[in-house]
């Protein structure tokens, strides 16, 4: 039985993850960890967070799970969601700057405000909801149709200095990379794991992945 | 195409058990919050609102279980309201699997709870209940106040400050009922709808009222809300969520289909 590690680093709700990870996957065995030993035995790594930047380096460092994170980042297949996706780049503009892990150049911005759609009304931070994305090939998008509707919560994005790294985009209303790939990581804005059918049949994919492109 | 709105069926739960649905003819248990959640979930339901209605210390447990059991299976956001007042209520709700609370006569009596929830959770989780009244007279400017014990209270508080207030504290939602309009099945108050969504950075949900599908178009197009709650029409199964997001999508409306 293959296995998968939910990293535990006190920063957001990972039951909702692991109990659509469970539910996508029946035949892996999901564990939620925060022991450094454990993570770097489990098959694949899964990297969630909600909240802000700064709490969530902060919680990393005291957590020592940094090296192990960025260990796994180079070996295994690794996904990082929302937060998780975020503190995957070098540095995020939220609360003033923050370094992040750097494991996927680049920055991470907030949306500019005053946002107006089409007809000129004005577009809510944060960008909250079903939203389009619209991805390039890659095996984690296999059966799962060209545009569809994940659900996101986020103020702030990703901006990788390499657009090869860019896996997927979604409109709102400029366009942003809400899906990263670099060799076996690959790293979502949204949520999958609150994205109903679509989201679940990406967590099976990763969980199938064997982290080549 | 975009973000699209949302459709939000919200269950209200006492003792366990859905209240104000009781007709179902296709569902073996009428009242079973997990049932519902479930058919909703598969008629296409963008998010679900639980709310307690009773809010007692014995209610809260069944709650909790509840929320546990549709999370194992649900996969969409949920949202938990009704009775919370403590870090300690918010974290159980999330701990069980919902995606949110919803914080309403706590935050009244209490603002800077708000505040304390937003930065240990996140604003993402944080939804502020506001439930609103109007209370200018004919000839004057519309004028809203938030009222507490199911509108039976009023606090002088005017609901446009009130809403920009709390999204200031950390509110990352604002689920904006009218308390004129909960009930009637006369559609939203879109005035109050319009006014609050214009007024805040933040998602505006509009609830109460709701009798009929172009009264949810309404909510949007006029209102300006960015999500529409719903409770008895979906209950009493007059319509499916599916022929609402149908009906919306047909008035000009983005919707998930």
């Amino acid at each position: 039985m293959s296995s998968v590690a939910v990293i535990d680093y006190g920063m957001g709700n990972l039951h909702s993850i692991a109990k659509a990870l469970q539910h996508a996957a029946p035949d892996v065995d999901v564990q939620i960890l925060s022991n450094p030993e454990l993570i770097l035995k489990a098959d694949r790594v899964v990297f969630p967070g909600v909240g802000a930047m700064r709490d969530c380096m902060v919680a990393l460092d005291q957590s020592g799970l940094t090296d192990v994170i960025k260990t796994s980042a180079k070996t295994k297949p690794f996904l990082g969601i929302c937060l998780g996706m975020q503190a995957l780049l070098s540095d995020s503009e939220e609360n003033g700057t923050t370094q992040a892990l750097n494991i996927l150049p680049g920055h991470v911005v907030h949306f500019p405000e005053a946002l107006k759609d089409a007809n000129g009304s004005s577009l809510k931070i944060p960008h909250m909801g079903w939203n389009q994305v619209h991805y390039s090939a890659h095996p984690l998008w296999d059966n799962i149709p060209q545009d569809s509707r994940f659900y996101f919560v986020h103020s702030y994005y990703a901006v990788p200095n390499d657009k090869v790294l860019v896996a997927a985009t979604t409109d709102y209303p400029d366009t942003f990379a809400c899906a990263l790939s670099q060799d076996n990581v690959f790293a979502v804005q949204f949520h999958p794991e609150k994205s109903q059918t679509v989201g679940l049949q990406l967590l099976n994919n990763f969980l199938h992945w064997n982290g080549q492109v | 195409m975009s973000l699209a709105k949302r459709i939000i069926p919200c269950l209200d739960v006492a003792n366990g058990r859905v209240v104000k649905g009781v007709q179902f003819v296709d569902i073996r248990d009428a009242g079973d919050p997990v049932e519902v959640a479930r058919r909703y979930d598969r008629e296409g339901a963008d998010e679900i609102t639980f709310l307690d209605i009773t809010a007692t210390h014995d209610n809260r447990d069944t709650m909790v279980h509840v929320v546990e059991q549709v999370a194992s299976e649900v996969f969409i956001p949920l949202t938990v309201g009704g009775g919370i007042k403590t870090l300690e209520d918010i974290r159980r709700m999330l701990n069980a699997g919902a995606d949110k609370v919803g914080i309403n006569s706590a935050a009244v009596f209490n603002p800077e709870f708000v505040r304390e929830a937003a930065q240990r959770f996140g604003s993402q989780c944080i939804v502020v209940a506001i439930d609103a009244k109007k209370v200018s007279q004919p000839g004057e400017g519309d004028r809203w106040e938030i009222f507490t014990h199911g509108g039976r209270k009023a606090t002088g508080i005017d609901a446009i400050e009130w809403a920009k207030k709390m999204v200031d504290y950390g509110a990352g939602e604002i689920l904006l009922t009218s308390m004129d309009r909960d009930g009637t099945r006369e559609g939203f108050d879109l005035p109050l709808t319009r006014t609050i969504s214009e007024s805040v950075s933040v998602p505006v949900i509009a609830s109460g009222g709701v009798g009929n599908l172009d009264h949810l178009a309404e909510g949007v197009i006029q209102g300006k809300a960015d999500a529409v709650l719903a409770a008895s029409i979906f209950h009493f199964a007059e319509y499916s969520i599916q022929e609402a997001k149908e009906h919306m999508a047909s008035r000009g409306i983005e919707m998930r289909l």
